[in-house]
């Protein structure tokens, strides 16, 4: 009964069929980043075309949530500003560090929400993040800060 | 090939009387399932023998070891140097040769800074000297806790790193053997802690002794699970930690041959570890003293000895067979599922309780995920062990561990859970 609050369909579906999988040329930045308990990795490219997020594709070697969490991550920033894109990263982050305690806003998030359930799983919520962090290491190669976000580390180990 | 049912485990061993001294395991997790516990590799339960060992130490007789005159000084320092004695004899050796550490992980790198340190420490400290030429041996199945130091200790020397690879059939390959004339370590595991395999350890001392290299033995996933004699089988030093074998977290201890532990300088330096002390300089107490510098571990101490205590009483012929029925009957059940595949010899010979395994089209944290909502817990990932991962060209694998609690029908659980893992994600 728990297992379904945490393989929501979305996630599952997300799973069986990852939107930006592939890495893809042209890019402007790639990011790799690994889960170093498990040994799960992610490659991550990003296209960036006049401050938009205009392509990510990503090969991602890992369990079902990290790879739903990086198809959606596909289709949540895809076409959004970079800065907006760093927003919903932000969301994002802090619905599946809350442990279950933050209640996630479905317009910001869309089927993002879905992960809800996974922070309540904190051994699982650097599986969520993975993709995220390779999403926002890439923004920074590409730009070389973050805008929209004060600081902070890129390199996935602000996880948990 | 396999044996389902040992007879004389199943005599030997009381499961039920043994599971009546783990408090911990009549618990329940995640909404009232009964707890199943498979992941005694990475650390074991405790029985109440060794809970009140440590809780009648502290209740009557706590006070700082080797120091002091009063009545409990007195009294700690001889219930820490019994437990050094009970554990000794446990594992075939003299208490001298035994240095209580935090773990195996500092017992190993205890050694391994110690040869960094012989550099600067006089002609005694010769023998353990390394420098650019010089090599150390390892194996591909090693944990990182026996490779990483190794890996620093040739950088901070400028000696080279060699190892041992590992069969498709997670067998060691001697074939593949790096040992030279250079060789000056040679440092393996008793048993992996991923495949189960037992290494054949006489061969290795023999080829290392043949060039006089020095033997370092990981005995983490071997002490707790069947008899050992560190002296029988003649290795220079090993490690164990006192967490995996019904032991307290906090403890583990570092066995060398006393000859070498006469002649090797000190890692950590301070107290208790001295001869005598003067602002020039000092000179250092003989082992184990030497390497238990500051107020050593006493409780912990303590609990290790009671859980020897423990295991002995039950017999360590009776613990390995009990952990070879219930990994055979794992073997033999994974088996039959069609998608599954054990990472490691599927046969007992050679092989302690570890079970790692891959189920097709379902990752090891969603197979850990399913099995820990039913109550089962077990290990997912890479085990500390991510190169013998690679090797096997997966990322992570479920681990299923044994010890002496675990019963038949647990085994089943596991399998039952694995089973409903494929199901869930449509693989089956």
């Amino acid at each position: 009964m728990q297992l379904e609050q945490m393989y929501q369909e979305i996630i599952l579906d997300h799973y069986r069929s990852p939107h930006g999988a592939g890495l893809r040329d042209p890019f402007d930045a790639e990011s790799f980043q690994i889960n170093p308990t498990c040994g799960d990795e992610i490659t991550l490219r990003v296209r960036l075309d006049e401050g938009k997020v205009a392509e990510i594709s990503h090969e991602t070697l890992g369990c079902s949530i990290s790879q739903a969490s990086a198809s959606v991550l596909t289709d949540l920033v895809v076409g959004r500003s970079v800065e907006e894109s760093m927003r919903v990263l932000t969301a994002f982050q802090e619905m599946a560090q809350g442990r279950g305690q933050v209640e996630p806003d479905e317009d910001v998030l869309g089927d993002g929400v879905a992960f809800a359930g996974v922070a309540r799983y904190p051994a699982r919520v650097k599986c969520a993040l993975l993709g995220w962090m390779a999403f926002k290491d890439a923004v920074v190669r590409v730009s070389g800060d973050v805008p929209g976000t004060a600081g902070g580390t890129s390199d996935g180990k602000d996880a948990t | 090939m396999t044996a389902v049912d040992t007879p004389a485990a199943a005599s030997a061993l009381d499961v039920a009387a043994v599971r009546a001294d783990f408090p911990i395991l009549s618990r329940t997790v995640r909404d009232g399932k009964a707890l199943v516990y498979l992941d005694s590799g990475a650390t074991s339960q405790r029985p109440r023998q060794v809970l009140d060992a440590e809780r009648e130490f502290l209740e009557q007789h706590n006070a700082a070891v080797h120091r002091g005159a009063h009545q409990l000084a007195e009294e700690a320092t001889d219930a820490y140097e019994s437990a050094r004695a009970r554990i000794a004899a446990f594992v075939g050796a003299d208490p001298a040769s035994l240095v209580f550490t935090k773990n195996a992980t500092e017992g190993i790198n205890l050694v391994a800074y110690a040869m960094s340190n012989a550099a600067t420490a006089g002609p005694d400290a010769a023998r353990f000297t390394l420098g650019p030429g010089d090599e150390i041996v390892v194996t591909e199945l090693e944990h990182h806790a026996n490779l990483v130091p190794w890996q620093e200790l040739c950088r901070r020397t400028g000696a080279t790193l060699r190892w041992f690879e590992v069969s498709p059939d997670g067998r060691l390959d001697l074939d593949s053997d790096p040992i030279t004339e250079r060789t000056k370590v040679v440092a393996f595991a008793h048993q992996s802690n991923v495949l189960g395999t037992v290494l054949p350890v006489a061969e290795l001392v023999r080829r290392a002794r043949a060039v006089g290299a020095l033997t370092v033995l990981d005995a983490c996933q071997s002490v707790p699970n069947r008899p050992v004699s560190f002296t029988g089988l003649d290795v220079d030093f090993a490690a164990f930690s006192g967490h995996k074998m019904l032991g307290p977290s906090g403890v583990g201890v570092l066995y060398g041959r006393q000859d070498l532990l006469a002649a090797m300088p000190p890692f950590l330096t301070g107290g208790s570890m001295i001869e005598m002390v003067r602002m020039e300089g000092s000179t250092y107490a003989p082992p184990p003293q030497r390497f238990e510098a500051g107020v050593p571990m006493t409780s912990q101490a303590v609990g290790l000895g009671a859980a020897v205590d423990y295991l002995s009483a039950i017999g360590m012929d009776a613990v390995e067979a009990h952990e070879a029925a219930l990994t055979g009957r794992a073997l033999d059940a994974l088996a039959e599922v069609p998608g599954v595949r054990v990472v490691g010899p599927t046969d007992l010979v050679d092989r302690g309780g570890v079970v790692a395994f891959v189920v097709d089209g379902v990752h090891a944290h969603d197979v850990g995920q399913v099995l820990d909502d039913r109550g089962v817990a077990v290990r997912v990932g890479h085990h500390c062990a991510w190169p013998l991962h690679r090797r096997f060209g997966v990322a992570a694998t479920v681990r299923a561990s044994v010890h002496v609690y675990n019963t038949p029908a647990e085994i089943d659980a596991l399998v039952d859970g694995v089973r409903a893992a494929q199901k869930f994600f449509g693989v089956a």
